[in-house]
Parts: structure tokens; C-alpha cells; sequence
């Protein structure tokens, strides 16, 4: 069994397609670094990442498949499952050896299962167009804490860039201990050093702005008179609203 | 802004919460420096209540106080409920305070009728033009049309409003008169009939004028009661293609009518609200939406009602098995829609996926066919031959409304392997 053991980034995967070729020996596993290897490996091939050579593969990719396929890769990268670097892996290069374009052939499961996955991640970012809550901190500064399944967050950055343009914002991920921070003018990566007061969602009241608790309070109670009685389907709610991100929204707090 | 505010907001949202349109879509605007936010084209919920609907927009009214007396209504004149009325600077803070927090798309203004329609009409339009000319607010705005307003206010209404309704609630006129006096179908069509102009209109302008105004982007939409009085699903569904013919309309609501003022002996007497048959006519509209479909494939004379147990489309699979089993790997992409268990996902799929090879009965399973319904009615090559003919529609019905015996094993048919001792 032939392993490629490569730095877990999308550059590095994209490296090891390109070894793959110019070896002409191709992996069963995919290892990150450090990770114990698997039992019966025959041979070990540790992958240098090379901008150079990913950026290569990437080109070639774009060229055989459209735009959209390009874009459902990346989901796929960003959904953090297991075996999603292996499923890429397989992906582009039945893409490379197929004399004709395999975007449209859902029979095949590797295609079929790209866009499973693209989906996945899709809808994650919608989720988070959707239940992201900003909080309005006392120096002027919106505030949103998110946990979603997947690494979804990069996704939605120019949603939130375009739409909340004059006020300054940060969407911290607490699951994954980074978030982004945008200025009025541009948006750029963070890490808080301690983000242990985050994870309950909500803002210390000392560091909230004024009126925050009010508008809080008042969308609470409009959000417990839309309901109508007569309807109550609380099964219907989890199918559209996933409990997992009650703890962050306001209405359910 | 202080505390005052909630129960006003409390009432009032309690008052709007029956009106069922929600959407958020149809509008795109680029925000720009300087203004509030953005329209994004297609529609986002932002949350959820306990009853499963999605709240888009702040749907609100400006006051529930009305000089209308209609019986489905909660605000109706004779009503003994808690009234109030919201300004137009409390109603723009809520609005802009809210978008701010992503609580919500934007704004659904609603409102009684106070002294007539037009007076009305009036202070509506001057809160959601001080939102968007004061405050240069690019979220999203739909705006209740009041039965009866004058074409000038719609006119201007139709300037800062993504999208503008005018109810019919119910579909025969002689209903709507006996519950609603003051309203008959003038009274809503003529605003209806403004809209759809303006539109048209503004459509022309542009076409000429590249910064022409836009007039009322996102369309028009309304809503039908449903159960209240005596309609048939056909009269509705009906009704509601005429409706879909009118310039922009964009969508007709169903609103499974709830008993809200019991006492009036008009109406109908009901335990709970029809809730099925609502969902069966938002099937059916998507039927006809999507899927090609016209009413009368639905619902016809023999047929006038919506049947309760099958959905529509495999209702109409089951009445005519002559159309069927269609082979998925030739049929035309109209045709394979209409078999049930396939939706307009998996029939595009299925007409991309077959110029690559065959289809196989695994492959449609794996692109979500159901193909617990969909077995009957279509061939692929390899499916033993046990289509709706050969088992005849009857069966097929009886398999597929089966309800389910729990997994828990206390089904009472099965005999116990276990020897008493």
C-alpha cells in the first residue's frame, strides 16, 4: 500500500497530486504529518509542499472543470471531513484522465459525493447568513460568536463585508479559536489569546453598549408573540433552526 | 427608546402574525457607501418559531386599531383587544436597530385601517421613505396595500417598497361580502391592478432610461384563506392561476384559516385548523409552479377537492396510470418530472447523468429519488416489471398510505416463535 504523507493543507494536497503524476505512483491513504502510519504501508512518500507545483495542479484543474466545480472543491476542503483530502484527490484525477469532462456524471460517486459534501457546506454558510447575532459592544463594536459544523466561516465573509459595510464587526468562530475582524475598511483574521468568557455567547453586560439589553429584550418579546398557538410544531422549528445553534442565537437564550 | 416600547411591540406583532407572506427574495441591491445593508436577491430567513414558520422581515403592523369589521380577523372593530399604535421614528429605530443585529431582512409594514385607506396609505409610505431617504436603508421592504387605496398612493408606495400585497383572502365575492362588509373584490383588485401598471410601467421607462426608478422589484404577492367558507380546492386553485397571469405577481399564500373569533356564528365551527389542506394547495401551487402543471390537471369537476391522503402529484399519477412507466433513460425532462418520488433536483440530474451511461435503479437511489413511490411508475432497463398497470393504481395506493408498524415489535399480527411452557 502506497501512502502520501503530506502538511494537511490544501497547497500541500494539491502538491501531492502533482508528485503523484510526475512519480507515476499513486496513494491509496493520505497521512497528515506526525500521524502514526498505517499498518502493511509498502511505501512512504512524504510531500513537500511547493506553491510552484499546486499552483500548477490548480490551473489545470480550472481548466478542465467550470468555475462551480472549482468552488465545490474548495467546500469540500473547508468541511473538515474525514477522507474529504482523499475524495478530492480521486476527484481531480479522474478529472485529469478522462478524455472528456466527469462534472456532469453523477453515476460515479466520487462526483456524486463532491457534490454531497459542496452541499453540505453550502448550507452551513447559509446557516450562518441566517443565525449569526451581533451583539453591540460598548466601544462600538459588533460582536458575533458561531460554532458551526464545518469551517464554514470564510465562506461568509463578503456576505457580512458587503451587507453590514458601516459598522465595525467580529465574527469569532469559538470552535475553532479564530474569527475576523472588519475595520470600515478591510477584513483581517484573529485569534483571541483568551476566548474562555465567549463560549456562553454573550457579551459581558459591563461591556455591552447601553441599549444593547434593551433591543435584546424587545426582539425576546417579539419573538414570543409571532408564535401562533394553534400551530405549535416544535419538530418542524429543529428541522429549519438545528438546536446546535440555539446557544448563540438571541431569541433562545 | 426605553422599556414602553415592548408591549406596544408585543401587541402589534401579535396583530400581524396571521398574515402568512414571509419572503425575503426577488430583490437585489448592492449596498452603498454610506447606507444600511443590502438586498441579496434571494430570500434568508433568520429564524424560526415555535409553530415552524420563518421570520424574514420585522412583520409588524403600525396600528391594529381598524374601522373594518371583518370576521376571520383578530383586529376586527368589535374585537375586546389590547390596541396600540407605533410612530414613525419607533418604527424606523426597530427596523434599523434590528437589521443592524442580523435579527432580521428587513421590513413587513402592515396595518389596520384608521379613518380610510388612503389616510392610511399616507403614514405607511412616510415611514418607509424616511427609512430609505433619511436613513439610505437598502434592506429589503414589503408594504401592505390597504383594499380601496387611490392610485397615487400605490404609485408612491411602489417607489420605496421591495414588494407590495393587497390580500383577497376570500376567493367567491358573495363569501367576502358576508364576512367582510366593508370589502368586496374591487376593492382589492384595483390596487392590484395599480401594481401590476406601475411595474409595467416603470419596466418601459428603464428600458429607455437605464436610471429609471424601479417600481416595487420584488412584484406583488396576496393571500387566501383557506376552510373559512365554502371555496372547493378547485375555485381556489383556480383563482389562483388567474392570479399568477396578473403582471408580477409572484406568489399566492395559502393561510389554513384558524378560528380566532369563535363567537361569530358565520363561520365555520372548526376543532383545529386545516393544516393539511394547506399544505396539499401549497403542493399544488408548486405543481403548477415548477413542474408544469395546469389547475386542471390537479383538480377538475370529478374531482373538485384536494385528496387528503396522497399528495397531488401522485394523485394525479394514480388517475392516469396510462402515462405511465416512463423510462428515464429517454424520456423527455417534462415527462420525468411529473413521475412522483422525483423532484426538479433529481430530474435534472438524471437528464445530465444519462448522456454519460445508463441509469441504473442504484443510481437513482443514491441521487434521492424516493423510489419507494417512484418504483411504480417508471422503467430503467433493469426494475423487475411491476409498474402502477400491473399492479393497478388501487394497490398502489393502499401500499403507499400504509401507515408504518412501530420497529418497537408490538405488532399484534405476528405470532411469538417462543413456546409457552
Amino acid at each position: 500500500m502506497i501512502v502520501f504523507q503530506y502538511d494537511k493543507t490544501f497547497e500541500g494536497l494539491l502538491t501531492a497530486v502533482f508528485d503523484a503524476y510526475s512519480r507515476r505512483t499513486f496513494p491509496e491513504v493520505l497521512t497528515g504529518e506526525g500521524e502514526p502510519e498505517p499498518l502493511f504501508a509498502s511505501e512512504v512518500h512524504r510531500v513537500i509542499t511547493d506553491t510552484d507545483k499546486s499552483n500548477r495542479v490548480w490551473t489545470g484543474v480550472q481548466k478542465k472543470v467550470s468555475k462551480v466545480t472549482c468552488n465545490m472543491l474548495m467546500c469540500v476542503w473547508l468541511s473538515e471531513e474525514p477522507g474529504s483530502d482523499m475524495l478530492i484527490f480521486r476527484y481531480i484525477r479522474k478529472t485529469f484522465d478522462a478524455p472528456f469532462s466527469i462534472e456532469t456524471n453523477f453515476a460515479d460517486d466520487d462526483v456524486l459525493d463532491v457534490k454531497k459534501v459542496a452541499k453540505k457546506v453550502g448550507k452551513e454558510r447559509h446557516f450562518l447568513i441566517m443565525f449569526v447575532r451581533f451583539q453591540k459592544a460598548a466601544d462600538d463594536i459588533w460582536f458575533a460568536p458561531v460554532a458551526p459544523q464545518c469551517n464554514a466561516l470564510p465562506l461568509v465573509i463578503n456576505h457580512f463585508k458587503e451587507r453590514f459595510a458601516n459598522q465595525k464587526w467580529v465574527i469569532y468562530d469559538t470552535k475553532r479559536h479564530y474569527g475576523y475582524y472588519y475595520d470600515l475598511k478591510r477584513v483581517e483574521e484573529i485569534t483571541l489569546e483568551d476566548d474562555n468568557h465567549l463560549l456562553q455567547g454573550k457579551l459581558d453586560e459591563n461591556l455591552m453598549a447601553q441599549d444593547e439589553k434593551l433591543f435584546q429584550k424587545l426582539w425576546q418579546g417579539y419573538f414570543k408573540s409571532l408564535t401562533i398557538k394553534e400551530r405549535i410544531n416544535p419538530k418542524f422549528q429543529r428541522q429549519h433552526m438545528p438546536r446546535r445553534f440555539w446557544k448563540y442565537l438571541t431569541e433562545k437564550q | 427608546m426605553d422599556e414602553g416600547i415592548l408591549s406596544k411591540l408585543k401587541i402589534l406583532a401579535e396583530s400581524a402574525k396571521y398574515d402568512v407572506s414571509c419572503a425575503s427574495s426577488g430583490t437585489s441591491r448592492k449596498s452603498k457607501t454610506g447606507g444600511l445593508g443590502n438586498a441579496s436577491g434571494w430570500g434568508i430567513c433568520h429564524s424560526f418559531t415555535e409553530d415552524g414558520r420563518c421570520v424574514s422581515l420585522l412583520k409588524i403592523m403600525m396600528t391594529n386599531y381598524c374601522i373594518f369589521d371583518c370576521a376571520y380577523c383578530i383586529n376586527r372593530r368589535s374585537n375586546d383587544i389590547p390596541r396600540a399604535t407605533l410612530s414613525v421614528q419607533e418604527l424606523i429605530d426597530l427596523t434599523v436597530e434590528f437589521y443592524k443585529r442580523n435579527y432580521i431582512e428587513g421590513l413587513f409594514l402592515s396595518s389596520g385601517v384608521i379613518n380610510n385607506a388612503d389616510y392610511t396609505m399616507e403614514r405607511m409610505v412616510r415611514v418607509i421613505k424616511e427609512l430609505r431617504q433619511v436613513h439610505r436603508y437598502n434592506g429589503y421592504i414589503h408594504m401592505k396595500s390597504i383594499p380601496g387605496a387611490s392610485r397615487e398612493m400605490v404609485a408612491e408606495a411602489g417607489l420605496y417598497a421591495d414588494r407590495l400585497s393587497v390580500n383577497v383572502e376570500i376567493a367567491k365575492e358573495d363569501n367576502l361580502k358576508l364576512l367582510a362588509p366593508e370589502k368586496d373584490h374591487q376593492s382589492v383588485f384595483k390596487p392590484m391592478h395599480y401594481i401590476g401598471q406601475g411595474m409595467l410601467e416603470s419596466k418601459d421607462e428603464r428600458r429607455k432610461l437605464r436610471y429609471a426608478p424601479r417600481f416595487a422589484p420584488a412584484g406583488q404577492s396576496t393571500q387566501l384563506i383557506v376552510g373559512a367558507t365554502d371555496e372547493s380546492d378547485k375555485e381556489i386553485l383556480q383563482l389562483s392561476t388567474n392570479l399568477y397571469q396578473r403582471p408580477g405577481m409572484k406568489r399566492v399564500y395559502f393561510s389554513g384559516f384558524i378560528p380566532v373569533n369563535s363567537y361569530d356564528n358565520r363561520l365555520p365551527a372548526l376543532k383545529q385548523a386545516p393544516l393539511v389542506r394547506e399544505n396539499r394547495l401549497y403542493q399544488a401551487d408548486w405543481l403548477m409552479r415548477f413542474y408544469g402543471f395546469q389547475a386542471n390537471e390537479i383538480v377538475d369537476d370529478a374531482y373538485p377537492n384536494l385528496d387528503l391522503e396522497v399528495d397531488p402529484k401522485l394523485a394525479w399519477a394514480l388517475r392516469h396510470p396510462e402515462q405511465f412507466p416512463v423510462d428515464l433513460n429517454t424520456a423527455d425532462y417534462s415527462l420525468i418530472l411529473r413521475v412522483p418520488g422525483i423532484g426538479v433536483k433529481s430530474a435534472k440530474l438524471i437528464v445530465v447523468t444519462r448522456r454519460h451511461g445508463r441509469i441504473t435503479a442504484s443510481t437513482l437511489k443514491k441521487i434521492g429519488v424516493v423510489m419507494k413511490k417512484a418504483q411504480y411508475f417508471i422503467t430503467c432497463y433493469e426494475l423487475p416489471v411491476f409498474t402502477v398497470n400491473e399492479a393497478s393504481p388501487e394497490y398502489v395506493r393502499r401500499v403507499l398510505t400504509q401507515k408504518k408498524v412501530s420497529k418497537k415489535g408490538d405488532d399484534k399480527n405476528q405470532l411469538s416463535i417462543l413456546f409457552p411452557d
